[in-house]
């Protein structure tokens, strides 16, 4: 189940979980349902009694891990080289427990000095990552006034001014990690939940991402998202002409090309009441129309609780092998 | 999780070319396909080569792209680390922002 639930369940039952995931979806998103060889090819995939299962040889994708580095049993870039060496994935992540571009601002030269070390005892490439975070701005943990407060009372022009304002602050904080991580060697950025506090955060994260493509045209830059859906919070933001509020991952993709990305992130949040069919039926649905057209690699969130793998501390391996199957099999996704 | 991520469907990282591949993808910014295709180019080599351990092995050595060190085998003669990212800058024709920082530091001139 999406809580990590181990059930029993019938392959009619999966199928009906599939079909009911997808026309869901279809329906919210107004994008197309799963054709008939898709959903036969995941109940495949989701009716095997199998504890693992696993892609073809030849068809392996990119582990773009953010959240390593983690302090798991040493330091942090001991834990990246841990990553590196003993799991074997192709890119690491530097980054700090309070996982905010405002937090690291004002630890930026100590994570800094952690990049440069990571740098100097990796091959593998190293990001730096953050979440946007805008709310960290508002009232009481930041200056701004909070806006979450403001709507309830009917301020609206209030609210929106305030966000804007948020956003500026934002944008500069990014930018001013971003150099410093630069400095010390990073290959990336990740700019990880963005649009967690809706498109006022999504806008910084694309305005950030546009002004670093122009001071760094090699640089990597991944915009992972906090959701399949932009929530609104301001209503009226734009970016290149398109309202951000409501976009789901096809025109979330297309953002994040315009602006420079190298990497987007794509994700599609669990319900845990549902099976892990059910929703990897209805993720696949709100990615698809992204897959088809992106111009630059996409890495769908697959963690714990996006992208078909269970909330839970320890995901079950055989729900996040089935996720990560269904994904590179069914879209065609360059990594996760 | 990472590990059965990992196992499932992992390039393999520098086990096989899988960091090879994610700094194509991080830096020109390819699709999976073609940035396997950019990066089986370069090293002379099949697209299926790049996630073969065996094969791979073998091609980073040639071309000093750095390995992994594990218990019974350590390559402390080889090029590692920051000296395989220079090899890996030149032979895949990339930016390596911490091998292009060294240089300039270092004081190394072309």
């Amino acid at each position: 189940m999406g809580d990590g639930a181990l059930v029993e369940m019938t392959r009619s039952e999966i199928k009906a979980d599939l079909e009911e995931g997808t026309r869901i979806a279809a329906r919210k998103a107004k994008v197309p349902e799963l054709t008939q060889d898709e959903l036969d090819h995941l109940l495949d995939i989701y009716a095997s009694a199998a504890r693992f299962t696993a892609v073809d040889i030849g068809e392996e994708v990119v582990l773009s891990n953010d959240g390593t580095g983690t302090k798991h049993i040493g330091n942090r870039v001991q834990d990246l080289q841990s990553y590196e060496t003993l799991l074997g994935v192709d890119m690491v992540e530097l980054w700090q427990a309070d996982y905010s571009y405002k937090a690291v601002k004002t630890n930026v030269a100590h994570e800094g000095q952690s990049m440069k070390i990571a740098q100097a005892l990796l091959t593998n490439p190293v990001q730096y990552g953050a979440m946007p975070d805008l709310g960290r701005y508002s009232q009481p943990d930041g200056p701004i006034p909070n806006w979450s407060e403001l709507l309830p009372l009917g301020k609206i022009d209030e609210a929106r001014d305030a966000q804007v304002e948020a956003c500026t602050m934002l944008v500069g904080d990014i930018e001013f990690v971003a150099d410093a991580m630069i400095a010390a060697g990073a290959d990336g950025i990740d700019m990880d939940t963005t649009g967690a506090a809706g498109d006022a955060d999504f806008l910084a994260a694309l305005t950030a991402c546009r002004k670093l493509r122009e001071k760094y045209p090699w640089l990597g830059i991944e915009i992972g998202m906090a959701s399949e859906f932009v929530l609104g919070m301001h209503g009226q933001l734009e970016f290149d002409g398109q309202r951000l509020a409501g976009l789901w991952p096809k025109d979330q993709l297309r953002m994040v090309e315009a602006a420079g990305g190298s990497i987007y992130g794509p994700a599609v949040n669990i319900n845990t009441g549902k099976s892990t069919a059910w929703n990897i039926a209805r993720a696949i649905t709100f990615i698809k129309p992204a897959a088809e057209v992106a111009t630059i690699p996409v890495h769908v969130n697959v963690g714990m609780g996006v992208g078909g793998v269970p909330t839970c501390l320890f995901p079950p391996a055989d729900a996040t092998s089935r996720a990560g199957k269904a994904f590179i099999e069914i879209l065609k996704i360059d990594g996760y | 999780m990472e590990g059965a991520h990992s196992q499932a469907s992992g390039m393999g990282g520098m086990r096989t070319a899988g960091d090879l591949v994610a700094r194509v993808q991080m830096s020109k910014r390819l699709r999976l396909k073609e940035a396997k295709e950019y990066v089986a180019g370069k090293l002379g080599c099949g697209v299926r080569d790049l996630s073969d351990p065996v094969a791979m092995e073998l091609i980073r050595r040639e071309h000093g792209l750095g390995l992994l060190t594990m218990t019974s085998s350590t390559y402390p003669a080889e090029p590692g680390m920051m000296e395989a990212k220079f090899n890996i800058a030149e032979k895949l024709g990339l930016h390596i922002n911490c091998v292009e920082l060294f240089k300039e530091r270092a004081g190394i001139r072309a």
